[in-house]
């Protein structure tokens, strides 16, 4: 079924120069092995494709079941060159959260109540 | 078994301190590390010097360390602070008068050396070409828009200025989890090519140097973040670090916040690129083989960092101007909020146009749709919304036409429009700043590197 990624992780924004980076986090096991199979490169390439941004980076670590994504040139120049309201890139992370992808119905997280 | 607790101190420019209180009364600290400098700071501590040049350091260090001070000498807690931005000696000689007006003492050290500003063409000259890193620009370029360029140092000159006695350590720019590093090194006598070692201590500082973040600040989630005690009091982490680099993750007793696997793996990954390979001037860590044990009720064990050595080159930041930035805005309640909005964006761009303004780019945004998420707001709020604000922004070569750009907007309270939100005043032109990141062989930085003790 189609899940966001606010129902079954979390995640954090932030900026380097011209480079939004994000860390997306799956709170167990099973959750981190669906997003390392969903969450590409080119899923991210198209989710973030209304930042204007350059090639995305992507790098799994398993020891804390997390992602590492970085979008490059998606800061129009960097923080203080930017004339976005967020300007920092905080809020990267709030957007990735509303990608949708094909998950198990049965993740741990889905069935809290 | 020695341990040794530091402390985080601000994690930006105007932070607050008063959670570094909790740390030292009641969590055991024996050294506060304190990050006041953001990438970009600088170019705001430039301006302040060229205003006035015994400015240019950040100034929230001499009531911070006022206020602080008569009881971190009674606990012998020690700082380290970055709050030395362009211009550590002036930061020193305030804290000094602040010092002496109370008759306290204290052993202040500065660590200089880091701005390479006036020394481009002598860098270029010793066949540095500092290209920018990621584009492979030519720094001819902006050279002449140029207002400050700093390399950031390593831990060794911070352990240095400690094993000199100092209480009080203002750096200018060096990588921010030096502050810790330095410390951690100095206390343990950690060779300076024990690579794990100089990873686990980096680990630490990059987890402190964002002050609340460490503790379950900014806790990106849905729903999650709701269940972080007591924002209003959230106290600061603290490493408590044992020899071998392995650390307990914790924070004062009786403060706010959330210390735990999920809270501590988001700082982890802030704001770093291959974590395979963070590169800082004293060690490359790899994050690959980190260990977090969660042991309940705000502890975490941190252990297994892994590093290679250091890097040949240092990473050194410019900041050059790169135009102005006007801005305006507009808001309007229900209905047809959103599409009154669009509207006056629209009757704004008309008037750019028939004044045939030098514009580069035009950002239009619509908060309480738009403005944070972007494409990715959910377009079945647009025509729903009940109530919205245009932020418009434009950039400019023309300070004064990013000046005017503002003051375009006033005139649709009376003649665009219906229902509209109060102006709250026009926005004056904002200095656009480019950034230019570089390397630098090491050597030719380090061999300026100057630090002073005076005690006082």
């Amino acid at each position: 079924m189609r899940v966001p990624l606010w129902k079954i992780s979390h995640a954090r924004s932030g900026d380097k120069a011209d480079r939004a980076d994000i860390g997306l986090f799956a709170f167990d096991a099973e959750t981190y092995a669906v997003l390392k199979r969903e969450v590409t490169k080119a899923r991210l390439a198209k989710h973030f494709a209304g930042m204007g941004a350059g090639p995305v980076e992507l790098w799994p670590l398993d020891n804390i079941l997390a992602l590492k994504i970085v979008l490059n040139a998606a800061l129009q120049g960097g923080a203080a060159r930017s004339l976005r309201m967020d300007n920092l890139g905080k809020n990267v992370a709030a957007q990735l959260l509303r990608m949708e992808i094909e998950a198990p119905a049965d993740l741990p997280r889905l069935l809290l109540k | 078994m020695k341990t040794v607790r530091v402390g985080a101190g601000l994690g930006f420019y105007g932070d607050s301190w008063r959670p570094v209180r909790a740390s030292i009364e009641r969590g055991g600290v024996q050294y506060i590390a304190s990050d006041h400098l953001s990438e970009l700071t600088l170019a705001i501590l430039q301006k302040d010097r060229q205003k006035d040049p015994s400015a240019g350091y950040a100034r929230d260090a001499v009531p911070m360390l006022t206020e602080l001070w008569p009881l971190a000498a009674k606990h012998g807690v020690k700082f380290v602070l970055n709050a030395g931005g362009l211009n550590p000696q002036g930061a020193r000689e305030a804290i000094a008068r602040a010092f002496r007006d109370k008759g306290w003492k204290a052993t202040i050290a500065t660590v200089s050396g880091d701005s390479v500003l006036e020394r481009i063409d002598e860098l270029r000259a010793a066949g540095e070409p500092l290209a920018h890193m990621d584009t492979g620009a030519d720094i001819a370029s902006v050279r002449e828009r140029m207002l400050f360029a700093n390399a950031y140092l390593g831990a060794q000159p911070i352990a240095d200025a400690l094993s000199r006695g100092a209480d009080i350590v203002l750096t200018g720019r060096v990588a921010d989890a030096a502050l810790t590093l330095g410390p951690l090194a100095h206390e343990f006598g950690w060779r300076w090519d024990d690579w794990d070692r100089m990873a686990a201590g980096l680990t630490l500082g990059h987890l402190l140097e964002c002050s609340g973040q460490g503790s379950g600040g900014n806790f990106g989630s849905a729903g999650e973040w709701a269940k972080v005690p007591d924002y209003a009091h959230l106290g600061y982490p603290i490493a408590e670090v044992s020899d071998d680099g392995s650390a307990l993750f914790t924070k004062a007793p009786g403060t706010g916040g959330l210390i735990s696997f999920d809270t501590i793996r988001q700082q982890l990954l802030y704001e770093v690129h291959n974590p395979h390979a963070y590169v800082s001037p004293d060690v490359v860590l790899d994050m690959g083989t980190i260990r977090f044990n969660d042991e309940g009720n705000d502890r975490v064990r941190i252990s297994g960092a892994s590093g290679a050595a250091r890097p040949a080159n240092l990473k050194i930041v410019a900041g050059y101007q790169d135009g102005w930035m006007g801005t305006g805005m507009i808001g309007f309640a229900w209905p047809e909020a959103y599409a009154k909005c669009e509207k006056s964006a629209q009757i704004i761009q008309t008037l750019v146009e028939e004044r045939g303004w030098a514009v580069e780019d035009t950002n239009i945004e619509y908060i309480g749709y738009n403005s944070l998420l972007g494409e990715n707001a959910d377009p079945t709020y647009r025509d729903r919304l009940n109530e919205c604000f245009l932020r418009m922004t434009i950039r400019a070569r023309d300070r004064r036409i990013a000046d005017g750009f503002g003051r375009l907007f006033p005139w649709l309270g009376l003649s665009g429009p219906p229902y509209v939100g109060s102006m709250k005043g026009i926005q004056p032109a904002k200095e656009l700043l480019g950034i230019w990141p570089t390397l630098v062989q090491r050597e030719l930085v380090e061999e300026n590197t100057k630090i002073e003790i005076e005690s006082i």
